[in-house]
């Protein structure tokens, strides 16, 4: 990005009128992932000077305890849904999740689930991180989710959402493809780094399930009639150009006892339709790559 | 631009369960699975009585505390409409049905309101304790020493007031210090409702029993503070209830509806109607157990 400069400069600009035509496998209008939060918050954690990590101080029972039925009782709910319906997850990992609960790490990778980086934890901050900090939780990301998952990691999304103005050219340099961390668009978009590529993955804030019910205050079946509804203009819009739709969940959310089972006639709806793709974060940047290459540039 | 410590990069309590030792990690489809005296799913009525001082007090201010400058008798008397009011709603919807629930219970409400404790207990709900007032919070900022006054000033008023020492306690909007746990312990009481990280009681490290009070599924939560109407609360509660009696039956053990109410909020003219009607219907289900949090917890030590 350009560092102090109005606009960061991270992407040019493309109209949604007139682009290429993107085609997604099987003749498909919308490309659909899901990408569940498997996260870790400490307790309590160290105090970053830009932000706090909880409201009251440690314990805050509340934030850490709702956090942890993802881990103990609504994971594995979600998760179950999920893969009933067909849908592999993407998952945006607390990497330290693979020391402090290895089971529901296992769990993911046995359904075939895509691993991407959230930081450490999402209770450290990124923000007035040096150089060094940076590179440190990149290769800690790295190699941490590959011993635990044999997977080689392609995407980022920042620890809640916490960058600094060099994120995005590290990524690149460390070969990552794509970065969930910018909201510009409903199809994959190249961003500009310093050195080599990165691909920009949608991934709606607008129909993550913490705005929905927290920011919207939706009930269950309000956010699932909206994740329809946005499906259903997706997929009639990428008839031009193949669309992606994101759905980001947090399982201690979603998989609370009055919001899945709306959820679960929303997926259904969704993978009974026909014109969607179900695939991995992965799985859309590479196709989207194979077609344009750099010929957005 | 500042730069953060080393230390911040540095993680000491990574490792393999929680960076605690409150409790330990379990899942929830892995455990043996519990029976219920009656049906698949617990439903746990929690209704709390709440007096706010008209003067703000402790280390936090309570969840639908006063508001407005001093003297703010819109909120104080708003708050106090559902102990005059809206709880005697909730009892005679309770009398109607014939279930049992708990109450949590501010000492204050004991001392200041005989009449109501009194139909409490003839109608055979349960006392938690809710710590002295809404002035009595609890966090870390507290301190060992007031924090071990309070919870004791807590129960030994409640016990007092209402002739008997409760088994269960919940903290003002859930929230505890490090030192909570154990002094609860030490205080005899049997459970606590605060953490929410689980839909069936659990142990934590010292002995003390977790009884989930889902804080998503209160009236709280979803009427004053998400906006919903009281039908789609109700609506909420309904597709809990469903899901978790499908879940039962497809997993197999029991499972639990814990529904926290708020006799200010749900005990409205224009709320009631809804919590009636979900009572009706879910004291119409054959899945449904009506239990007070002591019986949950109860049935579920005796499988344990």
């Amino acid at each position: 990005m350009q560092e102090g400069a109005p606009d960061p400069g991270l992407y040019d600009y493309h109209p949604n009128k007139g682009r290429p035509k993107i085609e997604w496998p099987g003749g498909k209008t919308c490309a659909v992932w899901v990408a569940p939060n498997l996260e870790y918050y400490e307790i309590d954690p160290p105090i970053h000077p830009k932000r706090n990590p909880w409201p009251h101080p440690a314990p805050s029972v509340v934030g850490y305890s709702h956090r942890d039925h993802s881990n103990r009782v609504s994971h594995w709910r979600m998760a179950e849904v999920m893969t009933r319906h067909g849908f592999p997850g993407s998952v945006s990992l607390s990497v330290a999740l693979c020391q402090h609960h290895p089971e529901v790490v296992a769990d993911a990778v046995s359904r075939g689930w895509e691993f991407f980086s959230h930081g450490i934890y999402n209770t450290r901050y990124s923000y007035d991180m040096t150089e060094e900090q940076e590179r440190a939780i990149i290769e800690d990301s790295i190699a941490t989710v590959e011993a635990a998952t044999g997977q080689r990691i392609r995407g980022w999304l920042a620890p809640a959402l916490t960058h600094t103005p060099r994120t995005l050219d590290l990524l690149a340099e460390y070969e990552f493809d794509y970065t969930c961390d910018l909201y510009h668009d409903d199809q994959v978009q190249e961003v500009k780094v310093a050195e080599g590529l990165l691909a920009s993955i949608p991934y709606s804030l607008e129909v993550n399930d913490h705005y929905g019910f927290f920011v919207y205050n939706m009930s269950g079946r309000e956010y699932a009639e909206t994740l329809v509804k946005q499906y259903e203009r997706l997929a009639e819009e990428g008839a031009n150009s193949g669309t992606v739709m994101c759905i980001p969940l947090h399982a201690y959310l979603i998989g609370q006892p009055h919001r899945i089972g709306p959820f679960e006639e929303a997926l259904e709806h969704i993978a009974k339709d026909g014109r969607a793709w179900l695939a991995t974060a992965g799985e859309i940047v590479d196709a989207w790559r194979e077609q344009m290459g750099r010929a957005q540039q | 631009m500042s730069t953060l410590p080393e230390s911040y990069t540095q993680y000491p309590k990574r490792r393999e369960g929680y960076d605690h030792d409150l409790y330990e990690w379990s899942n929830l489809h892995e455990r043996p699975p519990v029976k219920w005296p009656k049906g698949s799913v617990a439903v746990w009525l929690c209704v709390s009585l709440e007096w706010f001082p008209i003067v703000p007090g402790g280390p936090f201010k309570a969840p639908g505390h006063m508001v407005t400058p001093y003297p703010d008798y819109r909120h104080y008397t708003a708050r106090d409409y559902g102990n005059r009011v809206g709880a005697w709603r909730m009892l005679e919807a309770f009398e109607t049905t014939g279930v049992k629930a708990s109450f949590a219970t501010n000492a204050a409400i004991a001392e200041r309101y005989p009449e109501l404790i009194e139909a409490v207990q003839a109608g055979g709900h349960e006392i938690i304790a809710h710590s002295t007032d809404m002035n009595g919070t609890i966090d870390a900022s507290l301190g060992d020493k007031a924090e071990r006054e309070l919870i004791g000033d807590a129960m030994t008023r409640l016990e007092t007031a209402t002739g008997a020492r409760p088994k269960g306690w919940l903290s003002i909007a859930r929230q505890q210090s490090f030192h909570t746990l154990d002094i609860l312990k030490a205080e005899g009481l049997t459970y606590c409702c605060d953490w929410v990280n689980d839909e069936m009681p659990y142990r934590f490290s010292n002995g003390l029993i977790d009884l989930p009070l889902n804080h998503e599924l209160s009236d709280r939560q979803i009427v004053t503070v998400q906006q919903k109407s009281a039908d789609s609360w109700g609506e909420s509660m309904r597709d809990a209830f469903d899901w978790l009696a499908r879940e039962a039956k497809e997993k197999g053990g029991g499972r639990m509806l814990p529904i926290h109410l708020t006799p200010y909020i749900m005990g409205l003219p224009y709320r009631i109607h809804a919590f009636e009607s979900l009572l009706a219907d879910l004291t119409g289900r054959e899945e449904a157990w009506f239990a007070r949090g002591e019986d949950i917890v109860s049935a579920w030590e005796q499988q344990q």
